[in-house]
């Protein structure tokens, strides 16, 4: 068969992309390398909604991260993806940082975002008493939110397979050969055909445009790593606390997450392993100190997890799109740390460009309703919560993993899904399960235990 | 829909051995229900799946296999009338004790007149020691080890480093044989390792490698399987033990959410709630029992803060009175903390006539001594060791002279 587009890569941009060409007359074929959707830089990244108020003014990200935040905070109340409107602010500790405030508010209106204020230090401890001695001023961002990365992936690939678009996991491009009509595109699970290929591959980018005759850029894999606190830290962070970028070199983040916790973080290196995903001794200490710092009290409770992302950076300053005719090939690469948030406008745009090429991208009428995602975000009511539910269905009262409250029935329903899980990781992804402070000291063997049969069927 | 909502005489949140014991000892005695919580989906805690023997000695003067306990002091719990009820996890409190509970059979509020928690201690895992390195499958806690080898069945590899030599690290060493897999290397920060010298012996014939004292895991190497730990010692010196699987042991910190949620005095260095020799916490009708307290002793000690609990909370039912006046009780470096911290007016002692230590350092014959007020109350020597990764106890005389009216009373190695 042959497909009128294949999407590689099944990342946050992937499945928008996907999603949003699947609901067109279309015909879409997902192809993903791994053995599960957002497996990649989209399941390790600090989970931020942004409002783009710091991106490089007049840049393609700029305007596609502006959008994306509607177009996503839009979407996550139609699909039940968890969003809290926690608000950001920036903390100046020198005075160079806090003579480069008034610049930042500056560049937020230039990238049209007008609601930062800039605030004294009696008002940063305000909000945010449990900071480090020494904050000067503050920049506040209100409408920089937290959201959940996992769900958003998951809903955007459940979406676009309710659409009709086919997926195909465990897939690896290796080759690919453009005719007349349609690309056949080799892969590890046997060739994909297409009429139009649109490679939103990430880390894998530039190796997918190399097979295209291709060779624009290169991605350096650049880790990130995150300290991961334990819940009971959670009114310490009652907003994003950010850095002011200065002399002084990478600032970390302390933020809320979405599941309940905080984390602090990220550290920021370049790296030649794309699969180098490991933390670090050295991270660590960086994280550590930098941690003590800006909220020593955090340090009295308990890490529950350390975990590190892959940026895919390249070397440019902006997101590298481009639309090739001839070959009926779409680049999108480059799309740096704001995937998440701009995915979705990325897929609209990326819909924009096909249509200039002549390809009809109408939306069909008779779209079914988008996903309604099960909720595992910590400030919306969670099965173990909901006594209508347990009623109606015992399993979610029956809970496998204590610390994070994930029941028995979340934990089938997600066998059950239309993107089941491939591994633990997966299956995390999609319930919390083994997230939390005990790390599988209590539930670990039972968890592995319904993984396998889970897996099995 | 508001939760439907039941009353009991006395709720216990957990049902290992010190919730089980508390439980058999106050059913007979009480008016009204002794309701056992447990969210597992079987009674008896950690010894439910703790395969070996050395159970039951100084609770029920036996000497069985842990499994075999965990059955004994259910049956006597259910035998005494106490009602126990399993997969119920208590989630949070909503006001002065009343206990929000999750169960398949439903979201309830239980009331009581008395809480007793009971809720244990778990081992602190890989993240929480920030042990960097890749994020392979094959690392473990022990708590998780026993599950998998003596409930589950399931194997694991076939040569595994284990990372501390407490008491709790030599059962790892037995579980993973059980399953077929070697344990190559034992790593302990400590200069000595051995918490009991029985295990010297013992353990090293059941070990296929040394055990690496004054030594630490900085590192996990692996992508799927773990493949190897890099292991550092003092001086810097590092190397590889290839290996397939990894147990995190010991390092325990108690289960103290619940405690914390409802606003309990907690002790820094226990990091439990702060208990008297009664095991009464700062919040009237709440009550204090094993491993929650001391991050831990042996489950029979643990059992035997249970039997010990039921007076108190005998008194509080009869007549709401709060504890009496006392002075608190603090340990010194390098003993890390001391359990019970409060010593009260009635003169009472506490379980097993004991105070519960830890140590940081290990000391042959160690002789304590105890001052409040600038002046020492007492000295006492005992006749064994205080050894790191494992309680250590000394007589309540120790501080039993001390004022309860006084300030604090600390407790040091002379």
């Amino acid at each position: 068969m042959i497909s009128d587009v294949v999407v590689v890569g099944a990342g946050i941009v992937g499945c928008a992309i996907a999603r949003e060409l699947a609901g067109t007359q279309l015909s879409v074929a997902l192809v993903e390398a791994r053995s599960d959707v957002g497996d990649g830089t989209s399941k390790a990244n600090t989970a931020l909604l942004h409002t783009g108020y710091d991106a490089t003014p007049g840049t393609l990200e700029s305007r596609l991260v502006a959008r994306g935040y509607d177009l996503l905070g839009d979407y996550a109340e139609r699909t039940g993806i968890p969003v809290e409107r926690t608000g950001a602010m920036l903390v100046a500790w020198t005075e160079e940082e806090s003579d480069a405030l008034p610049g930042l508010k500056a560049k937020a209106e230039r990238n049209g975002y007008h609601h930062c204020g800039i605030v004294p230090a009696d008002e940063v401890y305000r909000r945010v008493p449990d900071l480090g001695p020494g904050a000067l001023a503050g920049l506040t961002v209100p409408g920089e939110s937290i959201i959940c990365t996992w769900t958003t992936n998951l809903a955007l690939a459940t979406d676009a397979v309710a659409r009709g678009a086919r997926l195909l996991r465990g897939a690896r491009v290796t080759g690919a050969v453009t005719g007349p009509q349609h690309t056949t595109v080799h892969t590890t699970r046997g060739d994909v055909r297409g009429r139009w290929i649109i490679n939103a591959a990430g880390l894998g980018a530039d190796h997918v445009d190399a097979v295209f005759g291709h060779h624009r850029f290169t991605v350096t894999p650049r880790r990130g790593e995150l300290l991961v606190f334990d819940k009971l830290t959670r009114p310490m962070v009652p907003l994003i606390v950010l850095a002011v970028p200065s002399s002084r070199g990478k600032g970390v983040l302390v933020s809320p997450t979405i599941y309940g916790n905080v984390m602090v973080g990220p550290t920021s290196e370049n790296l030649e392993d794309r699969t180098a995903t490991g933390t670090s001794e050295d991270g660590f200490e960086f994280l550590v100190s930098k941690g003590h710092a800006l909220m020593p009290d955090l340090f009295d409770e308990e890490i529950t997890a350390t975990y590190a992302g892959l940026r895919a950076a390249i070397d440019r300053d902006d997101y590298l799109i481009d639309l090739d005719h001839a070959q009926r090939y779409v680049l999108v690469g480059g799309i740096r740390s704001t995937g998440l948030t701009s995915g979705m406008a990325i897929a609209e745009y990326v819909t924009e460009l096909l249509t200039e090429a002549g390809v009809d991208v109408a939306e069909r009428a008779d779209l079914p309703a988008p996903p309604r995602m099960p909720n595992i975000g910590e400030a919306g009511t969670r099965p173990y919560q909901d006594g209508e539910r347990i009623a109606a269905d015992p399993e979610y009262g029956r809970i496998v993993c204590f610390c994070e409250r994930v029941s028995a029935g979340e934990i089938r329903d997600a066998f059950n899904s239309a993107i089941p899980p491939a591994d633990l990781d997966g299956l995390r992804r999609r319930t919390r399960v083994m997230n939390g402070r005990c790390q599988g000291f209590y539930c670990g063997a039972h968890t592995q235990a319904l993984l396998q049969s889970g897996v099995a069927r | 829909m508001s939760p439907a909502a039941t009353h009991v005489a006395v709720a216990v949140v957990g049902g290992g051995p010190s919730g089980l014991t508390a439980a058999a000892t106050l059913a007979p005695q009480v008016n009204g229900d002794v309701l056992v919580l447990e969210r597992e989906a079987q009674t008896g805690g950690i010894p439910r799946h703790s395969d070996h023997l050395g159970y039951g000695m100084r609770d029920l003067r036996r000497f069985i296999s842990g499994p075999a306990y965990a059955a004994r002091l259910t049956d006597s719990a259910a035998a005494a009338g106490a009602v126990l009820e399993t997969e119920a996890m208590v989630t949070g409190w909503s006001g002065d004790g009343t206990l929000q509970v999750t169960s398949p059979r439903g979201v309830r509020t239980v009331t009581a007149d008395a809480v007793i928690l009971a809720t244990g201690a778990r081992e602190r895992p890989r993240p929480a020691r920030l042990v960097p390195g890749d994020r392979p499958d094959g690392v473990y806690t022990t708590g998780q080890l026993q599950n998998l080898v003596h409930v589950h069945h399931s194997p694991v590899g076939e040569r595994a480093v284990i990372v501390g030599a407490e008491l709790v690290s030599w059962s790892a060493v037995l579980t993973l044989r059980e399953a077929g897999c070697a344990t190559v290397a034992m790593v302990s920060r400590h200069r000595r390792a051995e918490a009991y010298s029985v295990f010297r012996t013992l353990g090293r014939v059941l070990m296929n490698g040394p055990v690496l004292t004054g030594s630490r895991v900085i590192g996990i190497n692996g992508k799927g399987r773990v493949r190897s730990v890099t292991v550092a010692t003092q001086t810097g010196d590092r190397h590889d033990i290839d290996c397939d699987t990894v147990v995190f042991t010991g390092d325990w910190i108690p289960d103290h959410e619940l405690a914390r949620a409802t606003g309990l005095d907690m002790d820094a260095a226990t990091r439990g709630p702060v208990v008297d020799v009664a095991l009464r916490t700062s919040r009237p009708g709440v009550f204090a029992v094993g491993n929650l307290l001391h991050p831990v002793d042996t489950a029979d000690a643990a059992a035997l803060d249970g039997r010990h609990v039921a007076s108190a909370v005998q008194a509080w039912l009869l007549s709401r009175e709060n504890g009496p006046t006392a002075a608190r009780i603090r340990a010194e470096a390098p003993l890390r903390w001391i359990a019970p911290q409060l010593i009260s007016a009635d003169g009472s002692a506490p379980a097993r006539g004991d105070l519960l230590l830890w140590t940081d350092e290990y000391r042959r014959l160690p002789k304590l001594r105890a001052v409040q007020d600038g002046r020492v109350i007492a000295t006492k020597r005992t006749p064994w060791p205080a050894a790191p990764g494992r309680i250590y106890r000394a007589p309540w005389s120790l501080v039993s002279s001390a004022d309860p009216k006084g300030g604090d009373v600390t407790v040091s190695l002379a």
